[in-house]
């Protein structure tokens, strides 16, 4: 085909799209998503926002807030939470820009290993976590006994707000990392190499030139680590810290009740102050111009350490894996000890509680794996088709779609779940006769809703790297739109579409927030709410312990194989060209 | 290609959700409960298997979480049993006729526990077990410590205790709340309450959930933990460490289980309140991973040596629990304990420590004007911030009850929360500097 008739048939394929701006599937589309989301999120939110703003009979009214303000208990969780979660961004900070920075722009051997082990503590509910590092370092740990028998000192690492932080840094640091990893490779190498020339080195290379430009992915990865120790409930819980707004907000609602105003207020609270961070990360990085010219790995010299920076290098950052993976060694001892009690090791292992847990709760593994399947399903769905609606057409205002589901980001897990409980309270299913709010579907739901943002973003960005000129070409050799899409966008965009499935599920299988609030029945329970309820027993800790270690395999064989089937497709792909 | 993904994806939607639906015809029970799994566990099979074709739904929630659930529950949907500890929490329920009266007691089981009647004599609900209130230990910890075995309440406010302890809330936890409730109960307002203060001081941590306490106490994070006795039973009957003993200020009261009213599934709620109480369905609690105690005498014959039996006359219950007086002031003993004690905990423990130093600094000294200053700390940090007559007032306690809350009664609830809140920080800090005055004199 020659270059003028390229052109003249996007010339034609223009005007028509200017005589036409969307056809009426695409309208239907949008209308339907935008149904849902009106539904599953602004509603049950706008919600929660007008309760904490009216009197009982319908008058607008501050009195709530005021109360609020008035209680120093109140005030007092809010600056807590605040201080939680700004010390865990900066020490989940201090933990990955070490491993980002030296694994991507240094000769290191491992390098891969320790970026996979870096993503490890994400695939583990952080309460699970919590409960493990209790028994490591808490206050009658394994640490905190082996240094009280040698120098009769011991560390309040795990006390009230430090044990919140430590475990919550822990937890979420891989978001910095991953961020870092991909903002550091991209980085022009010249750059670098013109800094070198003009004399800078070491310390200095990094914070005047790598860091600043590696910015936006440092910023991002921040600012969701910041909302999401925000929104956190299970941490505190466990950890009986209950003077934060997420505990608070729970607390209230579960034992005053529904109708108990100040739930709502801090409800409205954190979510103006998640709003907050995401808005000052998209402040942080705007009016900057961060494009290097080159990108990608071919333009990428890695340096190679001196010999004592190098032991260095690897013994910081055997530290830091080893304190990133001592939850999972924890709880794996946990799962096979008979009993741990006031000793640096369990007294006796035992495979016990596998048993019990297959004998009692095979269930509650399908459960996981079947929301956050559904789950994950529909928000690629969502995500595939708010992108194309997005990209690929001309429809009026299609980005509040965009807008809409990001928005999720926002709304933390209690507060989504408070806004279902009180929004659909007494509707039924059809034909079950059984309660919304008590039935699996609101899980799935709940799951969708909140995961939808990451799906979105790895189903933009896919979408955004197709050249449109393929799509061109394939209507031009006849197929008709729905042709096009589901023979040539959907299976290219199937990397991204993957990627996007695997964050919705991975994230959802460890979600405990929205989890506790919306479980009503045991057997409609999924494995997060499992862990918490065989952890409220003496016999059950160790069961408890075996579901966790359960959950975290099936994570990650999950992630591994969707990667593998990744990776056999981008083979095809290259075969076919 | 990619098409053919999509189909076996909802095939298999499709597929579960057949399935889920598919449970949903057969006939279910549903109980709401705040026991833990290995107790539900053991009567969901047991049941299941003497009634095929019934499917025993297990709603796990805590006592006052489950009270609020049962409300709240539209009229025609509600689930069918209550089943908790706290005979408190089933007087909420029947006072406000969430309860089916019906005659479904076992004729077998005595009226009384001492004088406490063991079913609740409008016919309400009815006691599925007993269950007495104390201390547990871990015996490492202890050893390691060096500090003495427990025997009373009282003992725990001695200074070697300081930071072995833990306690729950009883805002969080029906059964702490009856611990409480039995102190102020068995030493009277003003003084179970300083006991209260002095053992929190000494506390290392306020759980938030009931488990916490006897979790921690497990695992060897606290030393001593006030916990109700199935607790410490079933812990050192699953291998762990650990000790319990009941103190003389105890009640033994019951467990209950109760018909919800306007239940779906009534007649099968019967049958199974009926299968708790049988000597099947009380045989059992004797399970290691349970340890209860049955309410049918008869039952004791086959529990293993040592079993606490509390129709035998061996556990010497002083208190006799007042349910009445406990619900009538449910929501204000909560609240205190929670703006006295669970907020403000740092603060609480700072006083005791200074006032356990200066005293230690004091003792055989004779300093009458430090020891003035220090009596003075004391009763600025141990004395409950609401007076004993406030307590009886009517109109006070009903202002906490009635759970509707429009903005007026909002204002005044969280406005007296924060004057108890300040007022007990106020009094914590004063506390401290008065006491290291004391402590500065002696010499």
């Amino acid at each position: 085909m020659s270059t003028a008739n390229a052109a003249a048939g996007v010339h034609v394929q223009s005007r028509a799209a200017r005589l036409k701006r969307y056809t009426p599937a695409q309208l239907a589309i949008a209308l339907l998503i935008a149904a849902f989301l009106l539904a599953f999120l602004i509603i049950p939110v706008a919600n929660v926002v007008y309760i904490a703003f009216a009197e009982p009979d319908g008058g607008f009214t501050l009195s709530h807030f005021q109360s609020f303000f008035h209680l120093s208990l109140m005030r007092e969780s809010f600056w807590n939470s605040l201080l939680v979660a700004g010390s865990s961004v900066v020490f989940a900070t201090l933990i990955a820009v070490p491993l980002a920075y030296f694994t991507v722009r240094f000769q290191f051997r491992g390098a891969l290993l320790i970026q996979t082990l870096g993503v490890l503590p994400l695939i583990m509910p952080p309460f699970v976590g919590a409960v493990a590092m209790q028994l490591i370092f808490g206050r009658s740990g394994s640490l905190n006994l082996l240094l009280k028998d040698a120098f009769d000192i011991s560390l309040p690492i795990m006390d009230g707000l430090n044990g919140v932080i430590f475990v919550e840094a822990l937890h979420y640091f891989p978001f910095i990392l991953m961020n870092l990893v991909v903002a550091l490779s991209n980085i022009d190498s010249a750059m670098e190499e013109s800094a070198q020339n003009l004399g800078a080195s070491g310390f200095r290379l990094f914070r005047r030139i790598v860091f600043p430009l590696a910015m936006p992915g440092y910023v991002a990865g921040a600012s969701l680590v910041f909302v999401k120790v925000f929104d956190d409930l299970g941490t505190p819980l466990v950890l009986n810290v209950t003077n934060m707004l997420a505990p608070q907000a729970y607390l209230r609602i579960t034992s005053v009740g529904i109708e108990d105003p100040i739930g709502y207020v801090i409800s409205v609270l954190m979510i103006v102050f998640s709003l907050i961070a995401l808005w000052a990360s998209a402040l942080a990085l705007k009016g900057r111009d961060y494009a290097t010219l080159q990108r990608g790995g071919s333009s990428l010299a890695r340096r190679s350490l001196k010999p004592w920076q190098a032991l260095l290098a690897y013994g910081w950052i055997a530290l830091v894996l080893l304190l990133v993976l001592t939850p999972h060694i924890g709880i794996l001892l946990l799962s096979f000890a008979n009993v741990w009690s006031f000793s640096v090791l369990p007294d006796a292992y035992t495979m016990q509680h596998y048993a019990t847990v297959f004998e009692d709760s095979p269930r509650m593994i399908w459960n996981t794996v079947f929301y956050c399947g559904i789950a994950a399903l529909i928000d690629v769905l969502l995500g595939t088709a708010i992108a194309y609606l997005i990209l690929r057409t001309r429809l009026p205002l299609r980005h509040s779609l965009d807008f809409m589901a990001s928005a999720a980001l926002a709304i933390p897990g209690v507060v989504l779940a408070i806004g279902y409980l009180r929004t659909f309270r007494g509707i039924e299913i059809p034909y079950s006769g059984e309660l919304l709010t008590s039935s699996w579907l609101i899980l799935v739901i709940a799951y969708a809703v909140r995961r939808l943002p990451y799906a979105l973003r790895s189903c933009m960005a896919a979408l955004q790297q197709l050249h449109v000129s393929l799509e061109e070409a394939a209507q031009n050799l006849g197929a008709n739109q729905r042709r096009t899409i589901t023979r040539i966008v959907v299976p290219l965009m199937g990397g991204g579409i993957l990627a996007g499935f695997v964050a919705s599920f991975m994230t959802a299988a460890v979600e405990l927030s929205a989890t506790i609030m919306l479980t009503t029945s045991q057997s409609y329970a999924p494995m997060s709410y499992g862990i918490y309820l065989y952890m409220q027993s003496a016999a059950g800790r160790g069961a408890g312990a075996a579901l966790g270690v359960l959950a975290v395999a099936i994570v990650a064989l999950g992630t591994y194989l969707s990667h593998k089937l990744l990776r056999s497709r981008a083979a095809d792909l290259d075969r076919l060209v | 290609m990619k098409s053919t993904l999509f189909a076996r994806h909802f095939a298999v939607a499709a597929a579960g959700i057949a399935l889920t639906c598919g449970t949903v015809h057969a006939q279910v029970l549903a109980i709401v409960t705040s026991f833990p799994k290995d107790l539900t566990e053991v009567y969901k099979k047991a049941f299941e298997t003497r009634n095929p074709g019934v499917k025993v739904e297990i709603l796990n929630k805590g006592t006052s979480a489950g009270v609020a659930y049962v409300r709240e529950a539209p009229a025609n949907n509600k689930p069918d049993i209550f089943w908790a500890s706290a005979p408190d929490a089933f007087e909420v329920l029947s006072k406000d006729k969430l309860l089916q009266k019906y005659d479904g007691r076992n004729a077998s089981v005595p009226a009384r526990i001492g004088s406490y009647p063991i079913n609740d004599p409008q016919g309400y609900y009815y006691g599925q077990a007993l269950a007495g209130y104390g201390l547990m230990w871990n015996t490492r910890y202890l050893k390691a410590n060096k500090v003495p075995e427990p025997r009373e309440w009282a003992d725990l406010v001695k200074p070697v205790y300081f930071g072995h302890v833990a306690v729950s809330s009883p805002s969080r936890s029906g059964t702490t709340h009856l611990t409480v409730e039995t102190i102020l109960q068995g030493e009277g307002w003003d003084k179970g309450w300083s006991q209260m203060l002095q053992i929190a001081g000494n506390s290392a941590a306020i759980t938030e959930r009931s488990f916490g306490v006897p979790d921690g106490v497990n695992n060897g994070q606290y030393g001593i933990g006030l916990v109700i006795d199935f607790f410490g039973l079933s812990a050192k009957a699953s291998g762990f460490p650990v000790e319990f003993v009941y103190p003389s200020v105890t009640s033994i009261v019951p467990a209950n289980i109760g018909l919800i009213a306007n239940a779906k599934n009534a007649e099968l709620g019967k049958k199974f309140i009926a299968f708790t109480l049988s000597q099947e369905g009380q045989e059992l609690l004797l399970d290691p991973k349970i340890s209860r105690l049955p309410v049918l005498p008869g039952v004791y014959a086959k529990a293993p040596k040592d079993y606490p039996n509390p129709f035998g006359g061996k556990i010497k219950a002083r208190v006799n629990f007042d349910s009445d007086l406990s619900e009538a002031r449910y929501y204000v003993v909560s609240s205190m304990f929670d703006q006295m004690i669970t907020f403000r905990h740092k603060d609480l423990v700072a006083a005791t420590k200074a006032i356990h130093d200066a005293s230690a600094k004091l003792a055989g000294k004779n300093n009458p004007q430090a020891q003035k200053l220090l009596a003075e700390a004391r009763e600025l940090a141990f004395a409950p911030i609401v007076g004993e007559g406030k307590a009886k007032d009517k109109e006070f306690l009903a202002l906490f009850r009635d759970t509707k809350r429009d903005s007026e009664r909002t204002k005044k609830i969280t406005g007296l929360e924060e004057y108890w809140n300040s007022l007990a920080r106020k009094n914590y800090a004063q506390a401290v500097e008065l006491a290291s005055r004391a402590a500065s004199m002696a010499r």
